[in-house]
């Protein structure tokens, strides 16, 4: 079991939940954050460096069995990149090893739980 | 010499008295301080209304368009008053042209024969003509509502243009000018005192018009009842109430007895509706929600629009309960349908314009029909009026579909009005103004 969180430009969120959806994966969380990457460099302002500002920006988490990895990462790509060859800010993709995975309704665990 | 002389003493008395006499002419009408005191008041609350319309519409869409849902009533603001000074007034409250299609006068365009003039009321007519313009504001501001979420800004700025020269005008001069054919109509006119058919029956009608046309929103009826920020949604509809005092107490053009009948029976009206929705929906539903009572407040004032100076409280109290009652099953039968008049332009301001243009015929003041069947020259019964009334509100209607058709078909080839599919899943806020709307607020 593995946990995908990706990253996204805000503007994106319903495409990428659209493709998600389309694609069999529909079980995600999703909320809002802020941050930067490579999309603000280092600011010089009166002389003095700055640090950027933060950006906002969409998270995704979606927790998927093996097999269902690719599928989704590539989903998550093709959906959330501005145009076919990508612009800087259109995000990233993490994933983490899930250790476990509980259905509070029923108790269940693991694959069937996911 | 002599002869030559005395022609010069009459010709300069008379000079004077000519003169003496324009400038008590000019004196003739005096600003009446208090009533002008309160029309510059009601213009403000009337205008405050549009910020508070855009707080309530914005609160009931999703996050990522309440920008743009904000700014479908904020640039009203803008360019409504512009066409107002221009031409708007003109059309409005000048003397018939084109048949009576419109008004006319060369005095009002920008306003430019009006710098001193005050009206018989007592009012300096700049007061008069900025009041009114907050009507033509925030009529177009209404019928947003119908096509929330999925109309392009510039596409909606060229649609309210040409609405407003085009719809609102002409049925404004109908109902309210002296010689328009709906305020001669019957014993003393169609009774619309704040403007049950100029503003709620025409912006809901075309509202209905616009969300059929341009079909429903991506994803609705899944997405539909998603507001991102019923606070905000609360805080206009506070804002819609109090100013509305302004509204209805405001067209009495008057600081008197009928200012006060009028903002009692608006009063009484948005309480009765109110109560009356969270009632209705306790029983259906099983809770009263806060949305339900703001939902009821408009109603209320919705049916009372154009009652507010003919009706007593037992009449305002009677139709707040019937346009609550009609308006909750109007939108229950808007579900069933499934089209997607999304924040309840016609539910609301259609349905309840007519209830309340029609229903006030059984609730005048007998002072009013007295006076109504003196004019008539003996006899003016109630079924009389409901004619006159159901002439208007068939005019309204009729009128305002037909010529909100024909503009949507033109600004939607010419200028594109509906959104695109990726406008739409972008959002507004981000499509068509490069901004986000809400801090930190989780998603919806």
């Amino acid at each position: 079991m593995k946990l995908i969180t990706a990253i996204i430009r805000e503007n994106k969120l319903d495409q990428v939940r659209e493709a998600l959806i389309g694609a069999e994966i529909t079980r995600i969380t999703v909320s809002r954050v802020s941050g930067h990457g490579q999309q603000v460099g280092e600011e010089i302002y009166r002389g003095a460096k700055l640090i950027p500002n933060l950006i906002p920006k969409m998270r995704l988490e979606i927790a998927v069995n093996d097999d269902f990895v690719d599928i989704t990462v590539n989903t998550i790509i093709k959906a959330a990149r501005t145009n076919s060859k990508g612009e800087v800010g259109d995000g990233k993709i993490f994933i983490t090893a899930l250790e476990e995975c509980i259905r509070i309704r029923t108790g269940e665990r693991g694959r069937s739980a996911i | 010499m002599k002869g030559q002389l005395k022609k010069n003493v009459i010709a300069v008395g008379l000079l004077l008295f000519l003169a003496a006499g324009s400038a008590m002419a000019a004196d003739s009408v005096q600003v009446d301080t208090g009533t002008t005191a309160w029309m510059l008041t009601s213009t403000a609350l009337v205008l405050l209304m549009v910020p508070g319309l855009a707080m309530f519409y914005g609160g009931l869409v999703r996050t990522k368009n309440v920008l743009g849902t904000m700014m479908h009533s904020f640039v009203a603001m803008g360019i409504m008053s512009v066409l107002w000074v221009l031409v708007g007034y003109s059309m409005s409250f000048g003397k018939n042209v084109m048949g009576g299609w419109f008004g006319w006068s060369r005095d009002y365009f920008l306003l430019r024969g009006i710098d001193e003039t005050i009206t018989p009321a007592g009012i300096p007519e700049y007061v008069f003509s900025m009041f009114q313009g907050k009507f033509a504001i925030i009529t177009p501001a209404l019928i947003a509502g119908a096509f929330a979420e999925r109309v392009s800004f510039k596409g909606y700025i060229a649609f309210i243009a040409l609405w407003g020269l085009l719809v609102y005008n002409p049925i404004c001069h109908w109902v309210w000018a002296s010689d328009g054919f709906l305020y001669n109509m019957g014993a003393k006119g169609a009774i619309d005192f704040a403007g049950g058919t100029v503003v709620h029956i025409a912006s809901g009608v075309s509202g209905l018009i616009a969300a059929l046309y341009l079909g429903s929103r991506r994803g609705y009826p899944r997405i539909a009842a998603a507001p991102a920020n019923l606070v905000m949604t609360m805080i206009g509809a506070g804002l819609l109430w109090v100013g509305w005092f302004g509204f209805n107490a405001g067209s009495s053009v008057s600081s008197g007895l009928l200012t006060a009948q009028a903002l009692t029976a608006t009063q009484v009206a948005a309480a009765a509706g109110a109560m009356a929705w969270i009632t209705i929906e306790a029983l259906h539903q099983g809770k009263a929600t806060a949305l339900g009572f703001a939902s009821g407040i408009l109603a209320g004032l919705v049916a009372v629009t154009p009652a507010a100076g003919v009706v007593r409280p037992s009449g305002a109290l009677a139709l707040g309960i019937a346009a609550s009652s009609i308006c909750y099953i109007a939108i229950i039968v808007k579900n069933k349908l499934k089209y997607d008049d999304s924040l309840d332009a016609f539910g609301i301001h259609g349905i309840g314009g007519i209830v309340g243009s029609l229903l006030l015929t059984f609730f005048i003041r007998r002072s009013w029909m007295q006076a109504a069947v003196e004019a008539a020259g003996g006899s003016w019964t109630i079924w009389q009026q409901f004619g006159v009334q159901a002439v208007a509100v068939a005019t309204a209607i009729a009128y305002s579909a037909v010529v909100t058709l024909v503009i949507i078909f033109l600004v939607n080839k010419f200028v594109g009005f509906r959104a695109s599919t990726e406008a739409e899943m972008q959002g507004l806020d981000h499509y068509y103004h490069g901004e986000q709307g809400y801090g930190m607020l989780n998603p919806r």
